[in-house]
């Protein structure tokens, strides 16, 4: 099957700053796919190309096999977009802004609008001048939501909303997912990503640094490892894939490749091992060390 | 994916091929601009209608007889009157209609392309700049069909405010083809400035700045007509220059020919085109010239408030100071024309203002000056509404929590706006007395400096005007008292000579308080009670600033 998005080698400068950096990105249809990067990293950009409402300097982006640039208007009528900072008409209500932005999408289930606006606990009829960020970002959440559309870009769609609402929104995700839908996901909230995510791709500086599925990128950060042992365990410091060795009163404690685990336990059993921990990496750990700039050397 | 997807993916290529292009969602973008205009437009409708209204039911009662009206054409006859209304077709058998051509019609289109400007500016890059066109363009909307929607808008709008005048010049009993073309002269006026406003709104990345770009265009093309107009009675090539000039040239109510209107309607065309150009290259958001990297620490200087907001507005206050001073050395090099109109007809003098028989060439440049303060006045009540802006965008809720203190962001922004506008005044004095200099003889070389230290006369009005919008912010009332004050005296000081308003009225005018130095001695009286003025309001103002809520 053809990849609903599809980018690759893809570049793009502003003036002096080179925003993307010959920057891939590939999503299968029906998968919910992380988006994830350091500030300025250039996913915004990214998804303002998909949207075409951008020009690439090079390289290639296709959504549904298409140039963004060129078919814009029969893309989007295939797609939903929430952008993480949203700005409404002033003198209009929520609902008004809800019923534009979904005409111009060529209309929408009004059930499945009502309902929405009942789960996201949105009054429709204030004026949007009086909402908070989060009910801002709301209107553009039911309006998104409420077509019926293969794929949903969504750029930090959660960067205003409370935690019931965050759950709100997984419950839409997932659902979105149930019903075949694409979505791609932009976020820097690392539980949302875990916890929706089948894939997600890390860029920093406008280049891909790592793309697949969570359960892959975890063998990519280390384990932390703490032992104690009767014998001294302290050789371990000299084996391949070693790290970060530390002693901790009379616990030893130093972290390990993925695939120097079997190794390591060798090294240990004859030691007398009194007790011994491993740690798979958390995904916030997994980031960090993804997002560093010293994380250069590790993704090649 | 779902079985659906096939049928779904059919459907759209249907509809896709019904609506695919650069347009699509034009119409929904169309009825939304009107949704959102649904009060302005007919405002300014009725506004300009009354205008016209007013004037048809008011000018007969103060002309009540032909030589009435001559005495008023003899007015327009001098270059200084041609110079603030109209090329001066009819004078010889002067008639509501035609004085309404000659007086009203410059005033109207300037209003007309006000309107536009603001409309096509709020529908294209402001919704840039905020991001909502983004939003919109997510959907099924094509590249063009939000600048489509703002044109239509924009035509809509100039439609409207045409057929509003129309209809009060035929109530007026005026005669109908030339009411229709004078109305079509102020439609045409705004059309053209809503295009351009839609090619600066490609080229600036800030709402701001296509708005000054497009409004500077079309004080040149003011200033361009009335420096025609002055030249020979009819205008000459310059007016000919002039959008305004176009609408001016039709000679409704005299002799009236339709095909000045034609430039107009090839220009807009053409700015349409140029518009649509540019936008088809560039990104959503960005301007034609790419931001540039700043420094990536703060200066000494931007760390205070008053840094901070001459950083902010330092690109306006040089543009300012730029155009004001082009404007006045072109006013001040025709200097020479006016003094040699005075030795014809010195009964004339009397309108400028100065002493019958004096230095003519003083006195008219002087009554320049009023005009230029009149200028920085509106920059001054401009700048100090941004206080406004910056408050309900939330930075200066941020700037107070990082410790600013609010009379010290008050005050601070109040002087840098004052520091701004006395360099504006001195610009434009130097600039009229330099351009004197080159036009007249050369014992007139002091000319320069004598206008530059005049131009500080009328600093304490300015700081008045400055204080009175402090006050109207610190009081959050809305700044449009201000504007009517200042809009008042404007047109008070600007057409209240020729309209003959009565001397009480003349005499209370702020701008006409100020003596007319230097054709006139100085009186320090009066500057001293204006400066005393601005001192008591911003004491008020400073305090309502402190003692109430912030909007954001
Ligand atoms: N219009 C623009 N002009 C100049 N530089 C820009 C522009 N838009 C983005 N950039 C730059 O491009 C880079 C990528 O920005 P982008 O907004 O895509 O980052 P991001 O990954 O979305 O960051 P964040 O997580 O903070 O939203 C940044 O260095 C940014 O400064
Ligand atoms: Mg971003």
């Amino acid at each position: 099957m053809n990849p609903v998005i599809d980018v690759q080698k893809l570049s793009k400068n502003f003036g002096a700053v080179r925003a993307l950096d010959e920057l891939d990105l590939r999503l299968e249809a029906g998968e919910v796919h992380g988006f994830l990067g350091p500030n300025g990293a250039g996913k915004s950009t990214t998804i303002r190309i998909l949207l075409g409402a951008a020009k690439a300097d090079s390289g290639t982006a296709r959504l549904f096999g298409e140039d963004p640039w060129t078919e814009a208007v029969r893309l989007h009528r295939r797609l939903s977009y929430v952008p993480g900072d949203v700005n409404l008409w002033p003198k209009i209500t929520g609902g008004e802004a809800i019923d534009l932005l979904v005409s111009l999408r060529g209309g929408a289930d009004s059930r499945r609008r009502s309902d929405l606006l009942e789960r996201f606990d949105l009054d429709p009829s204030k004026k949007t001048r009086t909402y908070s960020k989060g009910n801002r970002q709301k209107v553009a959440l039911v309006a998104a939501l409420a077509s019926d559309v293969e794929l949903l870009v969504l750029d930090e769609p959660t960067s205003g909303l409370d935690p019931l609402m965050e759950r709100v929104f997984q419950d839409c995700v997932r659902e979105a997912r149930a019903a075949g839908r694409t979505v791609l996901l932009s976020s820097h909230l690392l539980a949302e990503v875990e916890t929706l995510c089948d894939r997600v791709t890390i860029i920093r500086q406008g280049r891909t640094v790592q793309s697949g599925a969570l359960s892959e990128l975890r063998h990519l950060a280390r384990a932390a490892v703490s032992v104690v042992c009767g014998k001294d365990p302290s050789g371990v410091a000299l084996l391949p894939g070693v790290h970060d060795v530390r002693r901790d009163g009379e616990r030893l404690l130093f972290s390990v490749e993925d695939g120097a685990l079997p190794a390591v336990l060798e090294h240990l059993l004859p030691l007398d091992i009194r007790s011994l921990t491993s740690t798979p990496p958390t995904l916030e750990e997994l980031f960090v060390h993804q997002y560093s700039p010293d994380a250069q050397g590790a993704r090649s | 994916m779902s079985a659906a997807a096939p049928s779904r993916g059919q459907r759209d290529g249907l509809r896709g091929a019904r609506t695919a292009g650069a347009l699509a969602g034009t119409g929904r973008l169309f009825h939304f601009a009107l949704l959102r205009d649904r009060l302005r437009i007919p405002l300014w409708a009725v506004a300009l209608g009354g205008l016209v209204g007013y004037f048809g039911a008011v000018l007969p009662l103060a002309y009540p007889d032909q030589a009435a009206l001559q005495t008023r054409a003899a007015i327009l006859k001098d270059p200084s009157g041609a110079l603030l209304s109209g090329p001066g077709y009819g004078l010889e058998h002067y008639t509501l209609g035609a004085l309404l051509a000659n007086e009203v019609l410059g005033m109207l289109a300037v209003a007309a392309a006000l309107m536009s400007i603001f409309l096509v500016v709020r529908h294209t890059r402001a919704e840039e700049e905020s991001g909502r066109a983004e939003l919109v363009r997510a959907g099924v909307v094509g590249r063009h069909a939000p600048l489509t929607a703002a044109l239509a808008a924009l035509l809509v709008a100039n439609g409207a405010v045409a057929v509003v005048l129309t209809v009060a010049m035929l109530g007026n009993g005026l005669a109908r083809a030339d009411s229709l073309a004078l109305a079509a002269g102020v439609g045409a006026a705004g059309v053209v400035f809503g295009a351009a406003a839609a090619v600066t709104a490609q080229l600036s990345q800030s709402a701001r700045g296509a708005t000054g770009l497009a409004g500077g265009a079309l004080g040149l093309a003011y200033l361009l007509r009335g420096i025609g107009d002055a030249q020979r009675v009819g205008g000459t090539a310059l007016s000919w220059l002039s959008p305004i000039g176009w609408s001016q040239q039709t000679r409704a109510f005299v002799d009236l020919r339709w095909w000045p209107l034609l430039p107009a309607v090839v220009l807009a065309a053409l700015l349409c085109l140029a518009a649509y150009l540019l936008a088809s290259r560039r990104d959503l958001g960005a301007g034609l010239i790419a931001a540039r990297p700043g420094p990536s620490r703060a200066t000494r200087a931007l760390t205070s408030p008053a840094g901070l907001v001459f950083r902010l507005e330092r690109v306006s206050i040089l543009s300012w100071c730029l155009g004001l001073f082009a404007f006045a050395l072109l006013t001040g090099s025709m200097g020479q024309a006016i003094v040699d109109s005075f030795e014809a007809r010195p009964e004339l003098a009397a309108v400028i203002g100065g002493p019958p028989g004096g230095d003519a060439l003083r006195a008219a440049l002087s009554a320049f000056l009023r005009y230029f303060a009149m200028a920085v006045a509106v920059h001054v009540v401009v700048t100090v509404n941004r206080l406004r802006r910056e408050e309900d965008s939330g930075r200066t809720a941020l700037l107070l929590a990082a410790g600013a203190g609010r009379d010290r962001l008050m005050l601070h922004f109040l002087a840098v706006t004052l520091a701004a506008d006395t360099l504006l005044l001195l610009a434009a004095g130097f600039g009229l007395g330099a351009g004197a200099v080159a036009s007249v003889e050369p014992d007139a070389r002091n000319l320069a400096l004598e206008f530059t230290a005049a131009s500080l006369a009328y600093l304490p009005l300015v700081s008045c005007f400055a204080a009175l919008t402090a006050l109207a912010y610190g009081l959050r009332t809305g700044s449009w008292w201000v504007w009517l004050i200042l809009i008042a005296s404007l047109l008070i000081g600007l057409y209240g000579p020729i309209l003959r308003l009565p001397e009480a009225l003349l005499e209370a005018e702020p701008f006409g308080l100020v003596p007319a130095v230097p054709s006139v001695p100085l009186n320090a009286g009066p500057l001293l009670l204006m400066g005393l003025t601005a001192l008591v309001l911003l004491a008020a103002a400073v305090p309502a600033f402190r003692r109430r809520d912030l909007s954001v």
